[in-house]
């Protein structure tokens, strides 16, 4: 009787997580690539995964989305195992994600872009005589007011610029209504002018929308403007977590970041 | 591909029903047959489409489908005495059903791999049509097949096939402009960020296919009345293989594209035989000019050509 006490007090300080990983290993042909990571993200956190080059935030990210398998281990969202689940039930659940490299429908226009999210979230993908030309248009001119994007609604998308492509594939993340939104470098290959833009704008969306936000970034500008957490990943371990300032002050991660005499270049 | 029904659209629709409804009171017989012909070529090859313009995947089998509709109402109508509309109608449900079948394997597979498997499917409809000789004649054919009385004259025929065809190209055009074409564009785009934002991407290849194979069904049950007979030859994957260039050569990007490479590919093996044995040379070479210079087909040259006529004036 008594042994149920500690867990119901655990739970009243304690908000439920929504993303929780535990004892995750994947192993490529060898190369441990991530090596026994325990990882909880938590309702409206903004949460950044850092750590250098090849440190395994990738694949991370590719094993939270089910876009790879772990070798073991699991990712429970709400408490559902995400194994084995294909990407489109993933999004159903409520956790949508961008891409490091720029994935978008090139051929089709913007407004196009944005509008077959629309369509798929309300699930009207299979509706065979439902002309599309106007469906969800309203919901789908919010989207491009948000990523201000209204100006080139009609354009194709693969002749915009990158940096309005990153915010367009923002857009698309962003109609599914996602609870939990994950970001694979959103500001990589940015220009600095589009970098401070997309940092205030992925911001003011999260707040928003109250959103949960994980994301990777190398850029450390973007990591501290955003985040209010902070894990730091080491040759596939988590190292670190915390919020930017108890990272920041981390004799660990310093070591790591400027250990053997390197500079931090990326700061 | 998205084309918008616009003013000049609606009109070009409207002159060309016009003519269709025409023909047999200003043409020949000749005419008539021709163009009943061609209808159903341009709806064989609008269903392909479906495939290869809105899915982005190549198949080298679809002349399985066509056949498969061609011998299920030949045998219905003819052996069995169904009536026509029945006929007509189970037909295109055996289509369905196949298609069905063959795109639950077929979608598994993407790319060549996909195009190889329904090329191996339709081989296999051909060696069954081939060797299934008490059903369906094997290669002497299926000759002989009763349609009903008033289909018989040239001229109901038809009319019959005209309005088929147009039916199922409004159809078609429904579905090719809905929201399920748009995803399905978006699968054929992207199918990772397809299936990231709740796209399930195989389910929408797997309908595709099996719009097209229904559609492509019901064209061969055309063929096989037009010609009150179905052969193994409808079946082979040269037929699949003249679909296709027909598709390609007016435009796989655009909806009526492929009935308008219809159209002008059977013309131009009419006329070429008239003069020359060398038709096959003769469609190596239409094709490498399609290849090579023109990606987007007859339609996209048009647009091209009207795109530098405004910048000019």
């Amino acid at each position: 009787m008594t042994t149920s006490s500690p867990k119901l007090f655990s739970e009243t300080i304690q908000p439920h997580s929504l993303l929780d990983v535990k004892n995750l290993n994947k192993n490529f042909a060898g190369f441990q690539a991530i090596d026994g990571v325990n990882f909880h993200l938590f309702p409206r956190e903004r949460h950044a995964i850092i750590g250098p080059n090849g440190a395994g935030k990738t694949t991370f990210f590719n094993l939270l989305t089910g876009h790879l398998q772990p070798t073991s281990g699991q990712v429970l969202y709400k408490g559902h195992s995400l194994r084995q689940l294909a990407p489109h039930n993933i999004v159903r659940l409520g956790l949508a994600r961008s891409f490091q490299l720029i994935n978008i429908y090139p051929r089709m226009t913007v407004f196009q872009n944005i509008q077959v999210a629309v369509i798929a979230r309300n699930k009207k993908h299979f509706s065979f005589f439902k002309s599309a030309n106007s469906l969800f248009q309203r919901e789908s001119e919010e989207l491009l007011e948000l990523v201000t994007l209204v100006e080139e609604r009609e354009v194709i998308a693969g002749e915009l610029a990158y940096g309005k492509q990153k915010q367009l594939e923002l857009a698309i993340s962003l109609a599914s209504n996602p609870e939990v939104l994950l970001l694979d470098e959103p500001t990589a290959g940015m220009s600095t002018s589009e970098t401070n833009e997309a940092i205030s704008l992925i911001k003011e969306i999260s707040s928003a929308r109250s959103l949960t936000l994980l994301f990777t970034e190398h850029d450390m500008g973007v990591v501290f403007g955003i985040a209010d957490q902070i894990s730091v990943l080491h040759h596939g371990k988590i190292v670190a977590t915390g919020s930017p300032e108890e990272v920041r002050n981390n004799t660990t991660v310093k070591n790591i970041y400027l250990g053997d005499g390197a500079t931090d270049g990326q700061s | 591909m998205t084309d918008p029904i616009d003013r000049a659209g609606i009109i070009l629709c409207l002159i060309s029903l016009a003519t269709l409804i025409l023909i047999p009171a200003v043409g020949s017989n000749y005419l008539v047959d021709v163009t009943t012909e061609i209808l159903i070529y341009s709806l064989f090859a609008l269903s392909l489409n479906v495939i290869i313009g809105y899915s982005g995947n190549v198949s080298f089998g679809h002349a399985a489908y066509f056949a498969i509709g061609g011998y299920t109402n030949a045998i219905l109508l003819t052996t069995y005495a169904w009536p026509l509309v029945a006929s007509l109608l189970a037909s295109i449900t055996v289509t369905m059903f196949i298609t069905g079948i063959v795109a639950y394997f077929c979608t598994r597979l993407t790319d060549i791999y996909f195009a190889m498997l329904t090329l191996a499917f339709s081989m296999l409809v051909w060696a069954i049509a081939f060797k299934w000789r008490s059903v369906t004649g094997g290669d002497d054919g299926f000759v002989g097949i009763t349609i009903p009385e008033i289909l018989d004259q040239r001229i109901n025929f038809y009319y019959f096939t005209v309005l088929v065809v147009v039916f199922s190209t409004w159809i078609l055009w429904l579905i090719c402009h809905s929201a399920f074409a748009r995803s399905l564009l978006a699968v054929r785009e992207n199918p990772t960020r397809a299936g990231f934002v709740g796209i399930n991407t195989r389910l929408m290849r797997w309908w595709a296919f099996v719009v097209a194979g229904t559609f492509a069904g019901l064209a061969g049950a055309l063929f096989a009345m037009l010609h009150r007979g179905m052969y193994v030859e409808s079946a082979f994957w040269t037929q699949s293989a003249t679909v296709l260039i027909m598709t390609l050569l007016g435009g796989m990007f655009s909806f009526f594209g492929p009935a308008i490479g219809a159209a002008t590919l059977f013309l131009l093996e009419r006329i070429t035989n008239e003069y020359t044995e060398y038709w096959p040379t003769v469609l190596g070479l239409i094709l490498i000019v399609i290849l090579l210079f023109l990606p987007d087909g007859l339609v996209g040259l048009v647009t091209k050509i009207r795109n530098y006529w405004t910048r000019e004036h």
